[in-house]
């Protein structure tokens, strides 16, 4: 855990404090909302930046995680009349131990079928969900204003929420450094490049997968309660959309894949390019459509992302752009 | 039980299509190694293409007749969807071809929501329906079987009786040593997508002429084929067709005894567990 030695450690957390401080400074609620959607993506895509960047598995159903732990979290506070600060916590643990069977299980395939096999945990869940009464069913889960009664209100509320993305945000990326810099890490890195040799080489693999797998799982876990106790309402397409999942690879690998700056940079261009999108009565429609070409764009051009290409460029980069 | 044999019927008249339709999927894999998860969206565009040529606008075609131009355009979307987003991937690790299909798969629903929106469509249309002792079959979905096992019949003669069926045969065992002896790799890596793609532009004709549609729909038979490939063992064509009827035969018989919103958890939980137990599918290693 030396990661505070580099510069590149310094730059990443300056980047996301003065980011996530601008709604304060200004006071403003579309800053409020817009910097909320970012971090959040921000976070997911770190997340997922452990296992798909460090450990070279793509998870294509990683918002099994965020839905699963939000449905979890919003239950318990929906139905159980729980706070909300020990439901995040429960959902952070619901997705953490969701991941750990997972992985025990489904981490020992390999490329494509691992892929698949995650698509597949992802539409298990969420077709059981859509049939599981205690959750609602189809339907999903509202919870009654009132509940914002005990936050200050709706308003409070909203930035009582923004500042625990932004805390999440925060500690994703400070994880991100802390592993990439570790032993562990570098067994990650070592599966990444070649699972087998790493084996021989003494990493534990099934472990560090395994590890890998619920680190990455319990932030969107925690996120998921927080994002849909704000919402209001949870319901199995919304929490479940595969589309999203995919979504949080474009960001990292817009970024670049393994490096920490990359799926901060990824999620924050990507997420400020939607709302533009999004607003734009030109594109509102085909904003998927070009979401789509930047990622095939991406893919074949740039395949290790905008920082990777940096920093296969410009060598000098190498201690700032981590 | 009457009501049992009725609908495992109905089933695996389903089974057939799905089955062509993961056939697609599978002899893609099976041939380049990669998973074509822009299957759903040329699922979808092989409906509108019926729907389009045959029943809404001037054309009018009978949509048996509208299903061979459906064919055709999904060979040659094919082509195009190959060398635009797949060729360059080829040799790159598997996350790559994934992701640029998936790309495909964002543009195609992109725009198709932004042309046809996405509220459903149905072709108005029908063929009867026979009568086999207490059993009613739909006359719609005994041709699309029928269609499907001659699609199928037709696929193994060109696979094994033509020479750029014995072509991607031979790329699929060995593409470094197929080019030695002179095969052109990326003509036949294109056609094999390209027929990949007609199969699932096809499977997509056929339940059109039965299902409401719309641009989203695909998906919901992306994953179905997904299931049977990993039934039938990945890059299997076989294998897939036998999947299908299994698929099929599911769909018809469990909504008899629980709720048929459990269909699918069933579903992908088999899909899941089969990749665990057994990757190589039901019938065994390759």
């Amino acid at each position: 855990m030396n990661s505070w030695k580099y510069p590149a450690f310094w730059l990443t957390v300056v980047v996301v404090i003065v980011g996530g401080a601008v709604p304060y400074v200004t006071g403003s609620n579309t800053w409020r909302e817009n910097m909320f959607l970012i971090l959040l993506a921000i976070a997911l895509a770190s997340s997922l930046n452990i296992l798909l960047g460090y450990a070279g598995y793509v998870s294509f159903g990683h918002i099994v995680f965020f839905g699963l732990g939000g449905y979890v979290g919003f239950y318990l506070i929906a139905e159980q009349a729980w706070s909300l600060w020990p439901a995040t916590l429960a959902g952070g643990v619901a997705a953490g131990i969701l991941a750990l069977l997972l992985g025990l299980a489904i981490l020992r395939l390999r490329g494509a079928y691992f892929a698949l096999a995650t698509i597949g945990v992802n539409e298990a869940v969420r077709t059981f969900i859509n049939n599981f009464d205690l959750f609602g069913g189809p339907i999903g889960l509202e919870l009654n204003f009132s509940v914002y009664r005990d936050y200050g209100g709706p308003a409070t509320m909203q930035w009582i929420t923004y500042s625990t993305v932004f805390a999440l945000t925060l500690l994703v990326v400070i994880v991100s450094y802390g592993i990439k810099f570790s032993r562990f890490g570098l067994g990650l890195m070592a599966i990444r490049e070649d699972e087998d040799a790493a084996m021989v080489m003494g990493v534990r693999t099934p472990m560090a997968k395994t590890m890998a797998y619920v680190l990455s799982a319990i932030v969107p876990g925690m996120l998921g309660v927080i994002f849909f106790f704000r919402n209001s309402s949870v319901e199995p397409h919304e929490a479940f959309r595969l589309h999203r999942s995919i979504e949080m690879i474009v960001m990292v690998m817009l970024g670049g894949q393994g490096t920490v700056l990359g799926p901060l940079f990824g999620a924050a261009t990507y997420e400020a390019l939607r709302g533009y999108l999004l607003t734009s009565p030109l594109f509102k429609d085909l904003q998927l459509a070009l979401a789509g070409l930047l990622l095939l764009l991406i893919i074949l051009f740039v395949p290790s992302g905008v920082i990777g290409w940096l920093r296969g460029r410009f060598r000098r980069l190498w201690r700032v752009l981590e | 039980m009457e009501q049992l044999v009725a609908s495992l019927a109905d089933g695996l008249l389903l089974g057939f299509v799905y089955g062509l339709s993961a056939m697609g999927l599978t002899l893609i894999f099976g041939v380049m190694d990669v998973i074509n998860l822009s299957h759903g969206p040329i699922i979808a565009l092989g409906m509108f293409g019926i729907f389009f040529i045959s029943g809404g606008t001037a054309f009018g075609l009978h949509p048996y007749v509208a299903l061979v131009l459906v064919a055709l355009l999904g060979l040659v979307f094919g082509f195009i969807v190959y060398f635009v987003a797949v060729h360059r991937v080829l040799d790159a690790p598997h996350l790559s071809s994934l992701l640029a299909t998936f790309s495909v798969n964002m543009m195609i629903i992109g725009v198709g929501t932004a042309l046809f929106t996405t509220s459903p469509r149905n072709l108005d249309f029908s063929m009867g329906s026979i009568q086999l002792g207490s059993i009613t079959l739909l006359g719609t979905r005994l041709i699309a079987a029928v269609i499907a096992i001659l699609v199928t019949a037709g696929l193994y003669l060109f696979l094994y009786r033509t020479p750029p069926g014995k072509a991607i045969r031979a790329v699929s065992n060995n593409r470094a040593a197929a080019e030695l002896m002179g095969i052109p790799s990326t003509q036949t890596l294109a056609l094999s997508f390209g027929i990949g793609t007609m199969l699932a532009a096809l499977s997509g004709g056929l339940i059109a002429t039965f299902f409401s549609f719309s641009i989203l729909s695909g998906t919901v038979y992306e994953l179905k084929s997904f299931v049977i490939v990993v039934l039938g063992g990945l890059g299997n064509p076989t294998g897939a067709l036998i999947g299908g009827l299994i698929l099929g035969a599911l769909e018809g018989i469990v909504p008899v005894f629980i709720p048929v919103s459990w269909v699918p958890v069933i579903e992908f939980v088999l899909f899941v567990l089969i990749l665990l137990v057994r990757p190589t599918g039901l019938m065994g290693g390759r």
